[in-house]
């Protein structure tokens, strides 16, 4: 089960949004697992079928993380045009084995409503769980 | 000649589970090669099957990114820290 208080719910569909059709990504940060604070992360790739945190970027943050004794207890990103499951490519690049891997569909499809769905990504086994809003 | 080496959660299994590491070497190629006598296997997580690091992985040697300072070639010396991180990446297709 994912808790995530509903600023941060928000402010990563809101972020998905800005960057559609491209796909948006980013890490919400935080300690022992509590999702804290969110850090939208430039999409390297800006694409609408692949993101890529830059690499300078990425270190900057993970250093900073680092300092704060936070982890990245969620990494999100966006799917523009297919639903929020995981691709064989998210699959084969996640390697933050404590993270939840959170997708947000932003296809067109949805309309207004939104589809965020969580998932925990080991050894390329992918296991959805709940997510639940805290307000 | 030591160089510190700042390991991913994802590999410290390799690493007994500890987060940085002591390696020698003149080049990252040879660090890699002498961290893989201590940490068997660690150097395959990082160099692909044609010889070149992994794209799945991000290695900074300081700040830098090694890919630009001439990837497994890159030039190392006493006191440079190097950091392994997982790629952050995917996508729809």
């Amino acid at each position: 089960m994912l808790e995530l208080p509903r600023d941060l719910f928000e402010a990563m569909i809101a972020h998905a949004r800005r960057d559609h059709p491209d796909e948006a990504c980013g890490v919400l940060a935080g300690r022992a697992g509590q999702p804290a604070r969110i850090i939208p992360m430039a999409n390297a790739e800006r694409s609408p079928t692949f993101y890529r945190f830059d690499a300078m970027e990425q270190l900057r943050v993970w250093r900073e993380m680092d300092a704060a004794d936070e982890e990245p207890v969620v990494i999100y990103h966006s799917h523009t045009a297919t639903e929020a499951y995981p691709s064989r490519t998210d699959i084969s690049f996640a390697a933050e084995p404590d993270a939840h891997y959170v997708l947000v569909s932003t296809r067109p499809e949805l309309g207004e409503a939104a589809e965020v769905r969580s998932f925990r990504i080991l050894a390329g086994v992918v296991d959805e769980e709940p997510v639940r809003v805290l307000d | 000649m030591a160089i510190e080496v700042r390991i991913p959660t994802i590999l410290r299994s390799y690493t007994g589970g500890a987060k940085a590491v002591d390696g020698a070497g003149d080049t990252l190629d040879s660090l890699l090669t002498d961290l893989d006598g201590k940490h068997p296997g660690l150097r395959g997580r990082l160099v692909a099957d044609d010889g070149a690091l992994h794209r799945f992985v991000n290695v900074y040697v300081n700040d830098e990114d090694v890919r630009f300072l001439g990837g497994l070639q890159a030039p190392l010396g006493d006191g440079d820290s190097v950091t392994v991180l997982p790629a952050v990446a995917g996508g729809a297709s």
